[in-house]
């Protein structure tokens, strides 16, 4: 152990080239559709979603997939989907709806995690599903994970000013003529893609640190939406970065010498960001007291 | 053996009381959040080698007092999810340090209600015993200031403090509950027999005891059938308690359209 | 059908049940009332009038003691308003309830007996019949034993007010009630109001911001305007002098039928400093 902050091997490694690539990749798209979890003030759905791809990486194990991309990415759409469809439009029915088909989702989660350990010989399983595997990607993943996010990224593209306006005031939205209902359910569906690769990342269960943590931070700092979803995506591949080239330079850290977990790392840094942004320095610069409806036209 | 049937009837009654009232106050998200940072204190206490029990109850109060002090909804939502998030974090760092990694999660996150010891019983026992009797102490001004609560400010009561007690009583019914069911699913054994129950039961006291009931009734078909089957018990809590709540939902969608249909509507 | 309540104890006959004197309240920097003074009898039905943001929900905050007045003081059947409150009965505005909440409407009014005391309330004669003797003072025994989250507006605001007088209260506020009725609705529970308030010599004040559904029963009227208050009969009250004193800028009082309209009056064209306070006159409404 040098000290050094990047030790050395780290910009030769190539399961480090891949993590930081992967890893940026991931946290732009995560930014770009976390903005609307947080305006929406959907992060126990977000949070929800993230937890059931423990259900689909856990059955796609099962099932002999090996890249738990798809896994994760068809269990947030179903979940998805089954929130929309109980559709409840008050907030307390609605949460309480999200948790039930969470824990019908995870009580499956544990049943193919009991059976991923019994079955085969993986025994990591769980962790990687729950705990992110960044080191270990299998690149032959990369197309489909590149491909996941382009859908994302476009369904935002393509509905952003629907989306910023429905989702500041529906009302509004529906009276000018927005499919309030079908802009929802396209972002539910980009939300879905978006938490499927955070939790190839960083594991199903932390995915909302990359999904809400750099959108709440920029939003803290600036309330003009388009700055906030740069600086969000900004703030996330650092954070990503940060805990990347921490993870690797741990591997001598005590306790245990063998390296502390890349998707605590990552978490702990955009913890950290958003802590920063508190700092009143910094919140002297954006009147807290303006609305976010004030600035749609920037 | 005894022990097992023991522990789950403890858990399903205080699942079932303090769930009452996490859904009548609309605290879904906290009775899903509170458990996770209880995970981290597992892990910390397992690695310390202490009690994984006191680590659940010390990480659950901080947990409570937490959120109580960040407020409860609007933009305090992402920085609830955040905070949690890191706890869970913590938890695999933690968990990271010892050699038992896999199993102790898998353990943490789904329960282990095959393994509970004698020692176990015990605090488990005076734990959930306190969260129940809190609960029954704190029943009026619960249900006053969850359904009114300007009028119960105006007769003295202090909601924010209530909230406060609230969530602490929920810590320690965490505390009691997780060792059995874990961390993921003992929300669902909380809010699914409540929210089962209130579509039903029309006074407060017959949805209270319904849902113990419903809770009784999932965790023993749970164990049963794990029994069976050998497969978790959270596997079984989780689907029991989905499947209950959508019967109970069917059967008042069902009953209101023949209701409207009598009516002539 | 109501029965004879006996009327609350401790009314000192003669003595106001309510004095309000010189209550300021300043928050944020900004002033919401300015030295708002009057008194209420027992058995006198008072309307608080005013728009929407002319202070009428933080006067009525300042009476329960959930506020604390920059200056001024409020007296309670003689006592000032202390921490321990004194007996009074609370309608607010926002109720939490949804239609699947396990609450029937003798719940709700039973709650309002003693539902501030911890523990379990044990099963007793004595408690059902309160209950049942409030529900029939609101005639509300048809619907007893229904969801309150499924009860419709006016049937849930005559639970809210059983719910309120049951512990017997010598004043009762009412905040905004009749904001979100049906005009039906509106007249069955303003009637009510009035009987059960002349039954049990209460002193009644309930918050509107439109007089007209109030005018066959009010005793007296507190008009608020842009934080300052004008108090005494109807006839003393609306009239354009007083009004537009209270605005600070020209108002009309128009009486058309049996109705009061009170509309702001021409620009004159000068600017004599009191624009800023010109209120938002929004509760105009011809039957």
């Amino acid at each position: 152990m040098t000290g050094r902050l990047f030790e050395p091997g780290f910009f030769t490694n190539g399961a480090v080239h891949t993590a930081l690539l992967v890893g940026a990749v991931v946290a732009v798209i995560s930014a770009c559709v976390g903005i609307f979890t947080v305006i929406r003030s959907q992060a126990f759905a977000g949070e929800s979603l993230g937890d059931l791809g423990t259900t689909g990486g856990s059955a796609s194990y099962l099932l002999g997939v090996s890249d738990p991309v798809w896994g994760f990415a068809i269990a947030a759409l179903i979940g998805a989907g089954l929130i929309e469809l109980l559709g409840v439009r008050r907030r307390p029915d609605r949460d309480l709806a999200t948790g039930i088909v969470l824990g019908a989702g995870l009580g499956l989660a544990a049943l193919f995690l009991y059976l991923d350990t019994t079955s085969s010989s993986t025994t990591g399983v769980s962790i990687t599903i729950l705990f992110g595997s960044l080191f270990v990607f299998n690149t032959a993943t990369l197309p489909a994970l590149i491909a996941l996010g382009a859908v994302a990224l476009a369904l935002v593209a393509v509905s952003y000013r629907m989306l910023l306006l429905s989702s500041i005031s529906p009302e509004l939205a529906a009276a000018r003529g927005i499919p309030v209902r079908l802009v929802g359910a396209a972002y539910l569906i980009a939300l879905a893609l978006a938490v499927a690769l955070a939790a190839v990342t960083i594991g199903a269960v932390l995915s909302t640190a990359l999904l809400i943590g750099p959108p709440a931070t920029a939003l803290r700092l600036t309330k003009r939406p388009g700055l906030a979803m740069l600086t969000a995506a900004a703030i996330g591949v650092l954070t990503t970065w940060l805990g990347i080239l921490l993870a690797y330079d741990s591997y001598y850290w005590p306790p245990v010498q063998h390296g502390w977990p890349v998707s605590f790392l990552i978490v702990a840094a955009i913890f950290a960001f958003y802590l920063l942004a508190q700092l009143p320095a910094l919140r002297r610069q954006t009147d807290r007291r303006t609305p976010v409806a004030a600035t749609t036209n920037p | 053996m005894v022990n097992t049937w023991l522990a789950a009837t403890i858990v399903a009654i205080v699942a079932g009381t303090i769930g009452f009232f996490a859904v009548l106050r609309r605290s879904a998200f906290a009775a899903h959040a509170l458990p996770q940072g209880a995970f981290a204190g597992a892990a910390c206490a397992s690695l310390l080698g202490l009690s994984t029990i006191l680590g659940l109850f010390v990480f659950s109060i901080l947990g409570a007092i937490s959120i109580a002090l960040l407020g409860r909804r609007g933009r305090h939502d992402a920085v609830t999810a955040l905070t949690l998030v890191l706890m869970l974090g913590l938890g695999a760092l933690f968990l990271s340090f010892s050699v038992e990694y896999a199993p102790e999660i898998y353990s943490l996150l789904f329960g282990e209600i095959l393994g509970v010891s004698r020692s176990d019983l015990l605090p488990i026992t005076a734990l959930g015993a306190a969260s129940v009797l809190a609960t029954v102490v704190l029943y009026r001004p619960l249900l006053l200031s969850s359904v009114i609560s300007d009028a119960a400010e105006a007769r003295g009561l202090n909601t924010r403090r209530l909230e406060l007690c609230f969530l602490l009583v929920m810590a320690l019914a965490i505390s009691a509950t997780v060792p059995v069911v874990g961390t993921f699913l003992v929300f669902s054994l909380m809010i699914a027999p409540a929210g089962s129950a209130r579509t039903i039961a029309t006074s407060p006291l017959a949805a209270l005891a319904l849902s113990i009931l419903i809770a009784l009734a999932t965790v023993w078909a749970s164990i049963a059938a794990a029994y069976q089957t050998n497969w978790p018990v959270g596997f079984y809590v989780g689907t029991i308690g989905a499947a209950s709540y959508i019967l109970a939902r069917t059967r008042q969608t069902w009953q209101s359209a023949l209701f409207k249909a009598n009516t002539g509507q | 059908m109501s029965t004879a309540i006996a009327p609350a104890p401790d009314t000192i006959p003669g003595e106001p049940m309510l004095v309000v004197d010189g209550v300021e309240v300043r928050l944020s920097g900004r002033e919401i009332l300015h030295d708002v003074s009057f008194a209420i009898g027992a058995g006198e039905f008072t309307g608080l009038i005013g728009s929407n943001g002319a202070g009428k929900t933080t006067l009525l905050r300042v009476i329960l003691g959930l506020q604390q007045p920059s200056s001024g003081s409020v007296l309670i059947d003689g006592r000032p308003r202390g921490r321990r409150n004194a007996v009074i009965g609370y309608v607010p505005q926002k109720v939490l309830i949804d239609p699947d909440m396990p609450l029937r409407a003798r719940d709700l009014v039973a709650l309002g007996l003693d539902g501030e005391r911890p523990g379990i309330p044990l099963p007793s004669r004595r408690r059902r019949a309160l209950v049942e003797e409030m529900l029939s003072a609101v005639d509300a025994t048809g619907f007893a034993d229904a969801r309150v989250g499924n009860l419709s507006g006016g049937e849930q605001q005559r639970v809210l007010i059983a719910h309120a007088l049951i512990s017997r209260p010598t004043l009762l506020l009412l905040d905004e009630p009749l904001a979100n009725l049906d005009i039906r609705s509106e007249q069955e529970v303003v009637e009510l109001i009035a009987r059960i308030a002349h039954e049990q010599k209460l002193a009644v004040l309930i918050s509107a911001h439109d007089m007209n559904p109030l005018l066959q029963v009010m005793d007296r009227i507190v008009y608020l305007a842009a934080g300052r208050a004008a108090s005494g009969t109807v006839g003393e009250v609306v009239r354009s002098d007083v009004l537009s004193s209270l605005y600070g800028s020209h108002v009309d009082v128009l009486h058309v039928h049996d109705r009061i309209v009170v509309v702001a009056g021409q620009a004159t064209g000068i600017d004599d400093g009191t624009a800023a306070r010109h209120e938002n006159l929004d509760f105009v409404r011809l039957s």
